[in-house]
């Protein structure tokens, strides 16, 4: 299951960045398809993007809201949250496991052999605060004088646009250099940060600060795609704990906001039988027979 | 509920359902109010400010 993952997330990748004419026209894809959201935080000012990025959308419509009404114009992100949410209800963070760019560059990172760190759990609703502070209250009240906001998350934090779009169109387009400033150095220094803290630790960003990964994780119970655990196979051995990429322990949180349906618990960890992949409520893997007795073999030595 | 039963008892679940409606219907809203267009022309341009260099 690992093998075809990683091929997804490579198809996904690519997909979402498949304008290979950059070098040649020195700018971004321009096409129709940029009307179609990326599953996943993915720069839509990348050179080779083929499709926009929710958030930036998102911020920049909340930012301009003002003067769009003004214009008698109703762009309140409306298409953009849509688009997200019809993702959310059927994927929901299934998204960042199988068809985020960045979630893949942080899962390659921490092949590296390093020590290894646990991401400390409070932090992981950092990601909530920046979507609701960065991505939408302050885009759309922090305004100036012309009623005009900023797209404060892309602007000042996002690695993922440093990586993907900010150097290379540094690249691109020389000319863009003279304007470097204290803006662009502080994302860099952030990028650097997750680049290292991914070596160190997984998906870092994931489960620290992704406000697209907070979005996602608001229909951890409502969406059609995700595992459940049969409590009646779950000897709570704690095996599924360890090969969880972003730190759900899913025997006692199922549901976690965090899981990111990679599988890994189902397939690598749980010898019992007690993860299973549901689509709409309804099991689509089957249980294998064996997996009763010996999880009830191992219950009694257990308690015994 | 016993093992057999928890496998063979399933129920469509409406969450999700409803989940999907409400987004479709904000989707739909959004396309009705031009939303796309605007979507198109920002994800068209390079945002310099954005991406740190304006």
């Amino acid at each position: 299951m690992g093998y075809v993952r990683k091929w997804v997330q490579i198809i996904f990748g690519f997909l979402m960045n498949g304008y290979w004419g950059f070098p040649f026209s020195r700018s971004i894809y321009q096409g129709p398809m940029k009307v179609i959201c990326a599953p996943g935080l993915n720069c839509y000012s990348c050179p080779a993007a083929t499709s926009y990025c929710i958030l930036g959308s998102l911020q920049n419509l909340l930012a301009n809201v003002r003067l769009s009404l003004e214009a008698g114009q109703y762009y309140l992100g409306l298409y953009v949250v849509g688009s997200a949410g019809v993702l959310g209800g059927l994927f929901g963070r299934m998204i960042c496991g199988w068809a985020c760019p960045f979630g893949f560059v942080q899962e390659l990172l921490h092949k590296i052999p390093s020590p290894k760190y646990r991401v400390p759990r409070p932090l992981r609703y950092g990601k909530f605060f920046f979507l609701v502070v960065f991505v939408i209250l302050l885009p759309l009240f922090a305004i100036d004088e012309f009623g005009a906001g900023v797209t404060w998350f892309c602007k000042f934090v996002c690695p993922a646009g440093t990586l993907e779009a900010g150097l290379p169109m540094l690249v691109l387009q020389p000319s863009l250099r003279a304007g470097l400033g204290l803006i662009f150095w502080n994302k860099f220094v952030i990028l650097l940060l997750f680049l290292v803290w991914s070596v160190l630790s997984s998906r870092p960003f994931c489960r620290v600060v992704c406000p697209l990964g907070a979005f996602y994780a608001l229909f951890s119970r409502f969406r059609m795609v995700r595992l459940r655990l049969d409590k009646g196979n779950c000897i709570t051995c704690g095996a599924c704990h360890p090969v969880c990429p972003m730190g759900v322990k899913f025997d006692q949180s199922p549901d976690d906001a965090d899981c990111i349906t990679c599988m890994k618990c189902m397939t690598k960890a749980c010898r019992f039988d007690a993860i299973y992949l549901e689509v709409g409520g309804i099991p689509v893997r089957a249980g294998r027979t064996l997996a009763r007795p010996v999880a009830a073999t191992s219950r009694q030595k257990t308690e015994g | 509920m016993t093992y057999s039963e928890d496998k063979k008892v399933h129920r469509v679940r409406k969450g999700p359902i409803l989940a999907l409606l409400f987004s479709l219907l904000l989707w739909f809203v959004g396309i009705a109010l031009g939303e796309p267009d605007r979507v198109m022309e920002l994800a068209r341009q390079v945002c310099l400010s954005c991406i740190g260099l304006g």
